[in-house]
């Protein structure tokens, strides 16, 4: 685990996350608190249990009509919560940058390639186009795609998803920033293609010394990637722990949710099935 | 109960020309359940969809497939398209969205000409474990988990001998998927029913089936009884990959993957 005694990177306390809606008050986040340091953070939960929207919240990314209400919520010194739009434009992108699930809708579909990733880096940067230019293909080389040149000047439909991914990391990762944000970004794609592109994004993220905030549904992958996991359910956080000792979790849901997984080596007695206990929700702040 | 010899398919002519699946024999017996596993355009949904009928005038199939005794010709009989029935993906996209449950379930019944079709909605309806309140609810007013429990209702309701399943439950959580797949297994033993899974996840095929069928590129590679898979000790190199891949990240084995193709 690197949970290290510097200061954190991003420290979050007591988030909410509500949606006024004609139905009512939706409760999409409810009191999450955590601290990110230069580790591979997981958060793992279901449709619906609040961890993409925890995501957007830090980013100042959340759908209009929805509240984010917070007791703190820091990025190195900057104060997301009272930060105004130029300041919040510097964050996103140079200081944290998200990667989403799938590379066809979040690329630009009429900017090639290379124009994209060299617009993500000129923003933060007053670098003239030419070094641009280099920088691109140094990323494009760096998330190990393997014809550069002629990659910068592809559109997005004509790469496959895997490369579409790594573009994205390209991209996301060209400003330099201290964390990275990465909703699903694998979900979409085959299994070892998705491993690869884990693997990229995990060299560059040791490389840097950066944190990783990653949002999945596969509990699997999730404890054999990160260092640290929080179990997400109803918006809020049912429990944290170390990657190494996920299957050791007390608490019934995530013990629910290891114990519905079919296994490759296990046999063809029923599954269990997730019995949700409405008591899971009604503790305030979060279990240790 | 299924046999398929020497099946091909190709989309689009000449330059355009595609070959999604190439060659694929696959024999599946009565009562049993047979996995197709494989990652996207390796053919596997491919296969199902042919075996089904569902490809005429889109691409070129030849083969010889022979389903409980009846050879299949370019037009399916009725009879044939009583006793197979389909199960797809993605029940946000499968099931009709200005039609209630009721009128979902009762068209195929209709279709196929069935005796009793109100007590048979009923029945199918319980048998997935939905109450009868369900009925006149539209897709819309209920959760991905009954959409799919709804979908394999509506190919129940035919009484059918062979369910093909083309990923029945990727698209949900796996607190719905174990309910789902824990449905699939009792309605299998209960009314003896073969099935053909298409699936990307190793785990899934394990649970839930006898023996599993690799496909790559349109080709299987490799058949396989389940036991081996358990073991972890497939023969080819590609389903050996696949299996280290599905058992999660490991960073090491990563750097020695191949590309196969």
């Amino acid at each position: 685990m690197v949970q290290t005694l510097e200061t954190p990177l991003l420290s979050v306390e007591d988030l909410h996350v509500t949606y006024d809606t004609p139905t009512g008050l939706v409760r999409a986040v409810s009191g999450v608190s955590f601290e990110l340091g230069r580790e591979k953070l997981g958060i793992v939960g279901e449709s619906g249990s609040g961890k993409s929207q925890t995501g957007r919240a830090i980013l100042g990314l959340t759908a209009a009509g929805g509240e984010v209400r917070a007791r703190r919520m820091e990025f190195e010194g900057t104060d997301l919560l009272t930060a105004d739009q130029p300041t919040m434009r510097r964050v996103r992108g140079a200081g944290i940058s998200m990667i989403m699930q799938d590379p066809k809708y979040s690329l630009n579909p009429v900017m090639t390639v290379g124009a994209q990733i060299e617009e993500a880096f000129l923003i933060h940067s007053k670098s003239s186009k030419r070094v641009a230019h280099e920088r691109t293909l140094e990323m494009l080389r760096a998330v190990k795609i393997r014809e550069p040149q002629r990659v910068y000047k592809a559109y997005p439909h004509e790469v496959s998803g895997g490369m579409g991914q790594r573009i994205m990391i390209a991209m996301m990762m060209i400003p330099e920033p201290n964390i990275i944000i990465a909703d699903e970004p694998t979900s979409a794609l085959d299994v070892t293609v998705q491993l690869q592109v884990l693997a990229v994004l995990d060299d560059m993220i040791a490389e840097r010394r950066m944190g990783l905030i990653f949002i999945s549904h596969d509990l699997n992958l999730i404890a054999s990637f990160c260092d640290r996991i929080l179990i997400m359910y109803g918006g809020k956080i049912m429990e944290q722990c170390t990657a190494d000792n996920l299957h050791q979790a007390q608490h019934p849901y995530t013990r629910g949710l290891l114990n519905c997984l079919p296994r490759l080596d296990g046999g063809q007695s029923e599954l269990s099935v997730l019995k949700r206990d409405p008591a899971w929700l009604e503790t305030t702040g979060m279990a240790e | 109960m299924i046999d398929i010899r020497g099946l091909n398919a190709v989309f689009g002519h000449g330059k355009h020309a595609f070959h999604a699946v190439r060659d694929v024999s696959l024999t599946v017996d009565r009562g049993q359940s047979v996995g197709l596993v494989g990652e996207s355009g390796s053919g596997k949904t491919t296969v199902l969809r042919a075996l089904a009928g569902l490809l005429d005038r889109v691409a070129r199939v030849d083969g010889e497939m022979i389903v409980a005794g009846e050879t299949l010709l370019q037009h399916r009989s009725r009879e044939f398209r009583r006793r197979v029935q389909m199960v797809f993906q993605d029940p946000f996209g499968s099931l009709h969205p200005r039609h209630t449950v009721d009128t979902i379930l009762s068209e195929p019944a209709r279709v196929h000409r069935l005796d009793r079709i109100e007590q048979r909605v009923v029945n199918a309806l319980e048998e997935v474990g939905l109450d009868a309140s369900f009925r006149f609810r539209y897709p819309h007013q209920i959760s991905g988990g009954q959409r799919q429990r709804v979908s394999v209702a509506r190919a129940l309701i035919t009484d059918p001998e062979i369910i093909l399943l083309d990923e029945p439950t990727s698209a949900l959580d796996v607190s719905v998927q174990a309910e789902v797949l824990n449905l699939l297994m009792r309605l299998r033993h209960e009314h003896g029913l073969t099935y053909v899974l298409v699936s990307h996840n190793l785990s899934v095929i394990a649970h839930m089936c006898e023996t599993l069928s690799v496909m790559q590129n349109g080709s299987i590679v490799e058949t396989m009884n389940v036991q081996q898979l358990r073991d972890h000790n497939p023969t080819m190199p590609y389903t050996k990959q696949l299996m280290t891949a599905s058992l999660g990240y490991d960073r090491a084995a990563i750097d020695a993957f191949e590309e196969f193709g």
